[in-house]
């Protein structure tokens, strides 16, 4: 229904790419989402494709209760983002949708080049899950229906994404 | 659709294969009916996936979700135990759609409930409505900002009807 991102960006998301890209991308993603998964490689496209051009956002959106491992999932990669390493985290996450138990996820902490004492006192931190619940209470705000969910320029995008088409939508937008 | 401040009519529905629900017995608490095509598509699901996701948002106005669609009890048994629902869903199911009907959230031609959203006040009366075109999950912004609005006007009453022995 509505459209609008709320809140807007702003300095306590993670973001990829030039800040001062005339395009944003913000994705509402959940880590054990398959097609979440497929949209992966697509964005990593569209980022090399428009280089400075473009900012991309990403906000967490676990559905804990269709998908188990969804929330640790993103608990574990904003505790990776305590040290730096968020985008290592989100890559690894994508890339290993299948295996998100917490074996691995301490595996993908140590592959990731995180101080592991760290990783594991900052995963029971309250303000990391408070984190990850800010992000999943941004999107149901935004009008977030499942994910993943995009908005460019903050405006919820509602068009296909597969193949060429969010590339496409982003040229359009740009315009 | 039904206007709002008209009163929501009241219905009995299986909420499981052995028990009835009847709305009469929500009130007190506020209400968000969400009438949808039917179980196991794929819009639905995620429908009613997000909602269960985000039953703690409503919960915190004091609201309950009842789903509703012309699917039977057993039907809706099987679809909530797959999707590890916690909230009931209503079996509009004989006579067929009859409730969306009377909520004039009845699809003739297609034989389904349209994607119809209402949030009712404490009182039973219709505060909000929504018609999402059927192919469109309306997502859950619109239900949180019409408890929102009901969460201020009655501190507004509250402010007019001051107690001080509270």
């Amino acid at each position: 229904m509505s459209s609008h991102l709320t809140p807007p960006v702003s300095s306590r998301d993670h973001v990829q790419g030039n800040k001062k890209a005339p395009l944003t991308l913000v994705e509402f993603g959940d880590y054990q989402c398959i097609y979440c998964g497929h949209a992966y490689p697509i964005i990593k496209q569209v980022q090399q494709k428009m280089g400075n051009r473009l900012k991309f956002v990403f906000r967490n959106f676990p559905l804990s209760e269709a998908h188990p491992d969804a929330y640790n999932a993103a608990v574990a990669a904003e505790a990776a983002a305590l040290q730096n390493k968020f985008w290592e985290m989100h890559d690894t996450l994508y890339e290993h949708q299948e295996q998100l138990d917490w074996e691995h996820l301490f595996l993908y902490a140590k592959t990731s080049g995180l101080d592991l004492e760290r990783f594991k006192a900052d995963i029971e931190e309250e303000s990391v899950s408070a984190r990850v619940e800010a992000d999943f209470e941004s999107g149901v705000r935004s009008g977030v229906n499942g994910t993943p969910s995009f908005f460019i320029n903050e405006e919820k995008y509602d068009g296909d994404w597969g193949g060429h088409d969010l590339f496409d939508a982003l040229n359009r937008s740009e315009k | 659709m039904l206007k709002t401040g008209s009163a929501a009519p009241e219905f009995e529905l299986f909420s499981n294969p052995d028990q009835k629900l009847k709305l009469s017995e929500l009130k007190g608490k506020r209400v968000i009916l969400a009438f949808y095509p039917a179980d196991w598509s794929p819009v639905c699901s995620d429908q009613m996936a997000l909602y269960n996701e985000t039953l703690k948002f409503f919960l915190r106005h004091d609201a309950q979700l009842l789903g509703i669609s012309v699917d039977s009890k057993w039907c809706h048994m099987a679809f909530s135990e797959n999707h590890n629902l916690h909230f009931p869903l209503l079996a509009d199911f004989e006579p067929k759609g009859m409730v969306a009907k009377l909520y004039e959230a009845y699809d003739m031609k297609e034989g389904e409930c349209l994607r119809v959203l209402y949030v009712l006040d404490e009182k039973g009366m219709i505060h909000w409505g929504y018609n999402s075109p059927v192919g469109i999950n309306p997502g859950a912004d619109g239900i949180l900002k019409a408890l929102e609005g009901l969460d201020k006007s009655l501190n507004i009453k509250d402010e007019l009807s001051f107690d001080p022995t509270r």
